[in-house]
C-alpha cells in the first residue's frame, strides 16, 4: 500500500527515501488472502492480483560515509573519514523523519488539482517542529564556508525535505516524445526544466567533458584542431543516410567508426557518449541513436537533455494534476485486491480494494507485476545507485552544472554505466551537495555492478587514495525490474484489462510514452492522445458533481499514463 | 473593431497628434497619445521626434527627480517597443537619446539589457551599436569587453560582430611592444619613426599567437564559416607600407619628372617640392591620366631649357614635405634619363597583404591550413588563405602551387571565378615584377598566362618594353599611362576593346594589337596623344573592316609610318 504516486517513477525526500528503504528492508509480511466472493453477483468471478512491491526492488544496500553528528571542525578535517558503515535500520534516526514525511506527502496529495504553486515548496512547514535551530541558517553557513565542511548525516536528515530523490534515473531528450507530449498537451505548464549543462565521460581514469555541440567543439581544449574537424565532419555526415552507411549494414557501429579513422578520442566520444551504445550495437541502431542525440541538440541548450526541477517524479505528478483538473481521482494507500470478471463477456466489471470496497469500472490499466506469472521467466534487472556527494566529479567555474556522465565498462564483463549528477539548483539536493544517480543493466547485484564505478569516481572508505575526488556522504544501491523486456500480451486477462510494463533501462522516455499511447488507443481508438488542454480559467464546469464515482481505480501502477486515460474515459 | 476600422482610427489619431504637434502642445497627455501609437508601431520616426520635443519641454518645467522618473518610464516603454520589434531604428535611436539625457543613468542596467538582447539575437546590429555607445559612455574596461567577446564567440563563433569587436579591442589591450622589430625592411631614407596610427593596429606577438589558436579552432570546427576566416585574415595582414617616395625618374628629352609613391596621392594637393640644382622649382604636378585625381605616379614638366643641356649634370631632389621624406636623383652628363629607387624594398613590395613578424609563425600557420586542406580539399576559404600565406612567405617559391590552388578555387567556387582570375593575374604580375627586379632589366613580359586584369602598373614606371600577348585582357586601363618610359607595347591575341590607358606616353613608338577586339576608330583616339608612335599593328581587329579605315587612321595618327591592317 503506497502513500506516494507513480510507483517506481516516484521521487522522495531524503527522509521519505529512508522510510521507503526501511519498508523494503523489513520482512515482507505475507499477504492475507481475503475472500471477497461475498461481493460477487451472479455470473461473476474473482481474479486475484499479486502484490508487486516485494518483487520489483531487490538487493537494497545502504551506506553512510559521513559522520553522524556534528563534530569538531578540526577533527573532521584532520582525521581520515569516519568510515562507519551504517545499516539504516537504526531506528533512532529514521523514525521521526519518516513520520514527518508522511505528513508531507498527505499534504501534497491534498493540494493536487488545486493550488499548484504551493505544492512543491521546499520551505519547512509546521510538520518539522523539532528543528530548534534554523535550517536556513545552517545552509547559508555551509554555502559561505570556503573550506569543505563535512555535511553530517544529521544535517542530511534535518534538511531531508529539500532532497528530491528519484527511484528511476532518466533524462528528457529535447526532441524526444516526452517533451513533444508535454508541449502538445499543455502539461508542461505544471513543470519547469533545466538543461543538462554538459556531457562527461570517464576515460583513462579521468572524467572529461565530451564536446558535442558546435560551441563545445570550438571551445574544447582536449581535442586537436584536426580532431575537431573530423568530429564535426562525422556529425554532419551521419545525419543523412549514405551509401557508406548501407555498406556496413548489419555490422557493428564500432567497426564503422574504426574505419572512419577518427582516432581513439573521437571514437570513444561517439560510441559511448553520443550514441551511448555498446561495442556490439549494429550500425543502424548506432546511427539512429546518434541522430536522436544530434536532433535534440541545441533546441534548449548545449546538450540534448532536459531535467525537470524537483526531479523526474514531477512528470507523473504533472499528468496527474492535469487529469485531476478534469475530475480524475487518486486513492493513495489503497490497493486493488482482485478483479471482478463477468464470466459471459470476459470483461472486468469492477475491482475490489483491500478494504472490501467494490468499485465498478469500464477499463482497468495495471502494471504487469500485479498480474505477471511469477518466475515464469527470469526478469531482467537494472542496477541503481543513488549517492549524495559533496562535490562535482568535474569541478568547473560554475558549481551549478547538471552533468550526464557516460562510463564505459570499467573492466571486462562489467556493464556500461550511465551517471547523472544533479546540482542543488535542480531542487533535488541541498547546497553543498550533489545528487548522483547511477544506472546500468544488471550483471550482478547493484552493489557488485556499481561499487567499482563509485570507488573510481569518488572518494569513499573503499577508495581512500582518491582524496581529490568528491566524497560520498551517503549512498543506496538497489536493483529494480527492467520493464522493457516484459511481455504485455497473453496474460489471459479480461479484454478490458490493459497491462503496462514498469520503467525501462533506456535514458529517454520513448518507451513509456509509446506504451501509454498504445494502451490509450486500445481503450479509445477514436480519440486524440493527450490533446491540448484548455487554460484552467477557460474551463467551464457544468454543475455536474465532479466526485461521481470514478469508473475505475488505478493503483498507480501504470504511472501517469493510466491516470491520464482515466480522465479521458470520464469525459 | 475590424482591421480597417483600427487602421482608420489610427490614422485619425495620427492626424490629431500631427495637429497637436503643430500647435505646440507639449504636455503629458500628448506623451500618452504618442505612446499608444508607438506601442502598436514603433517605427514611426515623426512620433519619436514629437516625443523628444515633449520630453525636452518637460525637462524645463519639472523638478530633476520628476524628470528622472519620466525618463525611466520612457526606458521601460522603449523596452516594450523593442520586444515588439527588436530591430526598430526609431526605438534604438530614442533609447540612445534618453540614456544621454537621463539625469542619473544606470549604465549597468543598459549593459545587461544589451546582453539579454544579444543572447536572443547575437547579430542584432542595432543593439551592437547601442552597446558600443553604452560602453563608451560608461567607460567599461577594455579587458572586460574582451571577456564579453570571448563569451559571445564561445557560445556562437559565427558572429562577425564579435570577431570584429575583438579586433578593435586587442590593439588597445595588447599593443605591440615598441621595441619589437618592425617587420618591414630598414627604411632606405632617413625617415621619421612610424606614425602612431600605424602602430595602434598591431597586436603583440604573444597575444597574436593566442588569437591564431582561437581562430583556428573556429575554422577547423566549421571551415565554411566566413567570419572566422575574415578575422584570421585580419590577424595575418596588419602591415602597412611606409609612406615614401619610391622612385624619381627624370627624362632629359621630355624635360619631365615622374615621381612614384608608395600609395596613391592626389597630384593637385600633395605637398611636393622639387629642387633642381639647389633651386626650388615652381612646377605643376599632375596625375598621369585625367581620369584620376589620385594616383601613385605624378608627373611634372620642368620649365623649358632647364635640363636640356646634355653636357651638364643636374641634381634633383623631390621633397614630400608633409611626410618629411625626400628622394634625390642625379642626371649625369651625357645621359638622357636617370632615376633613383631602392631595390632593397622590392622583395617586400607585395607582401604587405599578409605580414607577420616572424616567418616561422607564418610557416606554422601554413602548415595547419594545409592540414585542414587535407581534410577539406574543396574548401575555398582554406584554399584562399593558403594562397595568401604562400604569397607572404615566398611568392616565387610557391608560384606553381599557388596557380594550382587558383585552378581548384575556380572549380569549387565558379560563381567567383572572375574574382579568382583577377586575383591570380595580380599575383602573376607581382611575381613578374619581382623577377624583373632580380634581372635588373626594363623589359616586362607575361604571355599566355590568362591575365584578366592589369595592376601594380606604378611598378612599371621604368619599363621600356612590355609584352602581354596571348592573355584575356579586355582593356588597357587608365593606369597604363603610368608607364612613362614605355617604347614598345605588345598585346597581340587578347580581347582588348579599349585603349584608354595608352595616353600621353612620351616615348611610345610601337603598338602591336594583332587579334583584338578594337571595333571603332574612336577607340584608337588615345593613341593620338602619343607623339612618337610610328608603328601600329591592327591586324585581326574588327575596326580594320571599316570603310576608309586607312585614310582615317592616317588622319588620326599622322606620326604612324608603319601601319598594319
Amino acid at each position: 500500500m503506497r502513500s506516494y504516486y507513480a510507483a517506481n517513477w516516484a521521487s522522495f525526500t531524503f527522509n521519505g527515501l529512508l522510510s521507503w528503504i526501511q519498508q523494503y528492508q523489513e520482512e515482507p509480511q505475507p499477504k492475507e488472502v481475503q475472500d471477497w466472493s461475498s461481493l460477487l453477483d451472479e455470473g461473476e468471478e474473482l481474479v486475484y492480483l499479486s502484490n508487486p512491491d516485494s518483487a520489483s526492488i531487490s538487493n537494497l544496500q545502504v551506506f553512510c560515509f559521513t559522520s553522524e553528528e556534528d563534530e569538531e571542525e578540526a577533527q573532521s578535517s584532520d582525521l581520515p573519514n569516519p568510515t562507519e558503515e551504517k545499516a539504516v535500520n537504526e531506528d533512532t534516526d529514521v523514525k521521526p523523519s519518516a513520520d514527518s514525511n508522511e505528513e508531507a506527502t498527505t499534504e501534497k496529495q491534498e493540494t493536487v488539482g488545486g493550488a499548484e504553486e504551493e505544492q512543491l515548496q521546499v520551505t519547512p512547514t509546521e510538520g518539522e517542529e523539532q528543528d530548534t535551530d534554523k535550517p536556513h541558517l545552517s545552509t547559508a553557513q555551509s554555502q559561505l564556508e570556503p573550506t569543505r565542511k563535512r555535511i553530517t548525516y544529521a544535517h542530511l536528515v534535518k534538511e531531508g525535505r529539500r532532497f528530491n530523490i528519484d527511484l528511476v534515473s532518466k533524462l528528457m531528450y529535447s526532441r524526444g516524445s516526452l517533451v513533444d507530449l508535454l508541449i502538445k498537451s499543455n502539461v508542461s505548464r505544471y513543470a519547469e526544466f533545466k538543461n543538462v549543462t554538459r556531457i562527461l565521460t570517464y576515460r583513462n581514469g579521468n572524467v572529461e567533458q565530451v564536446p558535442c555541440s558546435r560551441a563545445d567543439v570550438f571551445a574544447s581544449r582536449q581535442l586537436s584542431v584536426v580532431e575537431k574537424r573530423k568530429l564535426m565532419r562525422f556529425l554532419t555526415s551521419c545525419m543523412e543516410e549514405t551509401e557508406e552507411h548501407q555498406a556496413y549494414s548489419g555490422r557493428p557501429y564500432l567497426e564503422f567508426l574504426c574505419d572512419q579513422k577518427l582516432g581513439d578520442n573521437l571514437q570513444h566520444f561517439l560510441l559511448h557518449s553520443i550514441a551511448m551504445v555498446t561495442e556490439d550495437t549494429p550500425i543502424e541502431e548506432g546511427l539512429a541513436a546518434t541522430r536522436h542525440f544530434l536532433r535534440s541538440l541545441g533546441r534548449y541548450g548545449n546538450t540534448p537533455f532536459l531535467f525537470p526541477l524537483y526531479g523526474l517524479g514531477e512528470i507523473p505528478q504533472c499528468f496527474c494534476r492535469m487529469c485531476a483538473v478534469f475530475g480524475g481521482i487518486y486513492c493513495l494507500r489503497h490497493s486493488v485486491d482482485c478483479l471482478v470478471v463477468d464470466k459471459d463477456t470476459n470483461r472486468c466489471k469492477a475491482v475490489i480494494d483491500n478494504r472490501g470496497q467494490r468499485i465498478s469500472c469500464s477499463h482497468f490499466v495495471v502494471e504487469d507485476s500485479y498480474v505477471g506469472k511469477k518466475a515464469a521467466a527470469p526478469r531482467r534487472l537494472l542496477s541503481r545507485a543513488v549517492l549524495i556527494t559533496d562535490g562535482s566529479v568535474l569541478p568547473s567555474d560554475s558549481d551549478q552544472q547538471v552533468s550526464m556522465v557516460t562510463i564505459p565498462p570499467v573492466a571486462a564483463r562489467y556493464p556500461v554505466v550511465k551517471m547523472v549528477e544533479l546540482c542543488p539548483s535542480t531542487m533535488t539536493c541541498i547546497p553543498g551537495t550533489y545528487l548522483v544517480h547511477l544506472t546500468c543493466q544488471s550483471a550482478g547485484s547493484a552493489y557488485e555492478d556499481l561499487a567499482p564505478v563509485v570507488t573510481r569516481c569518488f572518494h569513499t572508505p573503499d577508495s581512500p587514495d582518491q582524496e581529490n575526488r568528491p566524497s560520498v556522504l551517503w549512498c543506496v544501491y538497489f536493483n529494480m525490474v527492467d520493464g522493457s523486456g516484459v511481455e504485455l500480451e497473453g496474460h489471459g486477462l479480461p479484454s478490458n484489462v490493459y497491462v503496462c510494463s514498469g520503467l525501462d533501462s533506456t535514458l529517454g522516455h520513448e518507451y513509456a510514452i509509446r506504451q501509454a499511447e498504445l494502451i490509450f488507443q486500445k481503450i479509445l481508438p477514436e480519440e486524440d492522445f493527450c490533446p491540448p488542454a484548455p487554460n484552467p480559467e477557460d474551463i467551464i464546469y457544468d454543475g455536474e458533481n465532479p466526485s461521481t464515482p470514478a469508473g475505475e481505480e488505478d493503483e498507480d501502477g501504470a504511472g501517469e499514463e493510466g491516470k491520464r486515460e482515466q480522465s479521458q474515459t470520464q469525459e | 473593431m475590424s482591421l480597417q476600422e483600427t487602421h482608420a482610427s489610427q490614422s485619425m489619431f495620427l492626424l490629431d497628434t500631427h495637429c497637436q504637434r503643430k500647435e505646440g502642445i507639449l504636455d503629458e497627455e500628448a506623451l500618452q497619445v504618442t505612446q499608444q501609437l508607438l506601442s502598436s508601431n514603433p517605427d514611426f520616426a515623426t512620433l519619436w521626434n514629437y516625443r523628444r520635443e515633449i520630453l525636452m519641454h518637460l525637462e524645463t518645467v519639472k523638478e530633476k527627480d520628476e524628470v528622472q522618473k519620466i525618463y525611466e518610464a520612457e526606458l521601460a516603454f522603449l523596452e516594450s517597443c523593442l520586444k515588439l520589434n527588436p530591430k526598430s531604428y526609431g526605438s534604438w535611436h530614442h533609447r540612445c537619446w534618453v540614456s544621454a539625457r537621463l539625469p542619473r543613468p544606470d549604465w549597468s542596467r543598459e549593459l545587461s539589457l544589451c546582453d539579454r538582447c544579444l543572447s536572443l539575437d547575437d547579430r542584432n546590429f542595432h543593439c551592437w551599436d547601442y552597446r558600443r555607445m553604452v560602453v563608451k559612455v560608461s567607460g567599461v574596461p577594455v579587458a572586460q569587453e574582451l571577456g564579453f567577446t570571448d563569451r559571445l564567440i564561445g557560445s556562437n563563433f559565427s558572429n562577425y560582430s564579435s570577431w570584429h569587436y575583438r579586433s578593435t579591442l586587442l590593439p588597445l589591450l595588447h599593443p605591440e611592444s615598441p621595441e619589437s622589430p618592425s617587420p618591414s625592411h630598414e627604411p632606405p631614407q632617413p625617415s621619421p619613426s612610424h606614425s602612431p596610427q600605424t602602430q595602434s593596429h598591431r597586436v603583440c606577438e604573444e597575444q597574436l599567437l593566442k588569437e591564431y589558436e582561437l581562430v583556428q579552432n573556429a575554422f577547423f570546427t566549421d571551415p565554411n564559416d566566413q567570419s572566422a576566416w575574415f578575422y584570421y585574415r585580419w590577424l595575418l595582414g596588419r602591415a602597412e607600407r611606409e609612406e615614401m617616395i619610391s622612385c624619381v625618374y627624370v627624362s632629359r628629352d621630355e624635360e619631365r619628372v615622374a615621381v612614384a609613391f608608395s600609395r596613391p596621392v592626389n597630384a593637385q594637393s600633395v605637398s611636393l617640392l622639387l629642387v633642381l640644382d639647389g633651386q626650388p622649382q615652381k612646377v605643376e604636378w599632375k596625375s598621369v591620366h585625367p581620369r584620376f585625381k589620385h594616383s601613385p605616379v605624378c608627373i611634372c614638366d620642368l620649365p623649358p631649357g632647364t635640363i636640356s643641356d646634355i653636357t651638364n649634370e643636374h641634381n634633383l631632389t623631390v621633397h614630400w614635405t608633409e611626410k618629411y621624406t625626400h628622394r634625390d636623383c642625379a642626371l649625369y652628363t651625357g645621359r638622357t634619363e636617370s632615376w633613383c629607387r631602392d631595390s632593397a624594398t622590392d622583395q617586400e613590395l607585395f607582401r604587405s597583404e599578409l605580414s607577420v613578424e616572424k616567418t616561422s609563425v607564418l610557416q606554422s600557420e601554413l602548415q595547419s591550413c594545409n592540414q585542414l586542406l587535407e581534410l577539406e580539399p574543396l574548401n575555398k576559404w582554406c584554399l584562399l588563405t593558403i594562397v595568401l600565406l604562400m604569397r607572404a612567405l615566398d611568392p616565387l617559391g610557391y608560384e606553381k602551387e599557388t596557380l594550382a590552388h587558383f585552378q581548384t578555387l575556380k572549380e569549387v567556387d565558379p560563381m567567383r571565378s572572375a574574382y579568382y582570375s583577377d586575383l591570380c593575374s595580380k599575383f602573376i604580375i607581382e611575381n613578374t615584377v619581382l623577377k624583373m627586379e632580380y634581372a635588373e632589366v626594363r623589359v616586362f613580359s607575361i604571355t599566355d598566362k590568362n591575365l584578366t586584369t592589369l595592376c601594380h602598373l606604378d611598378q612599371l614606371l621604368l619599363v621600356t618594353h612590355i609584352n602581354l600577348s596571348s592573355n584575356q585582357l579586355q582593356q588597357l586601363p587608365p593606369q597604363f599611362a603610368m608607364l612613362q618610359c614605355l617604347e614598345v607595347l605588345e598585346v597581340d591575341n587578347n580581347r582588348i576593346e579599349n585603349l584608354e590607358g595608352v595616353y600621353h606616353l612620351p616615348k611610345l613608338e610601337e603598338v602591336l594589337l594583332k587579334n583584338n577586339k578594337i571595333s571603332a576608330l574612336a577607340d584608337l583616339q588615345p593613341l593620338a596623344s602619343c607623339p612618337k608612335l610610328r608603328r601600329l599593328d591592327l591586324r585581326g581587329n574588327p575596326v580594320t573592316q571599316a570603310a576608309n579605315i586607312e585614310s582615317e587612321l592616317t588622319a588620326l595618327l599622322p606620326s604612324v609610318t608603319d601601319l598594319l591592317l
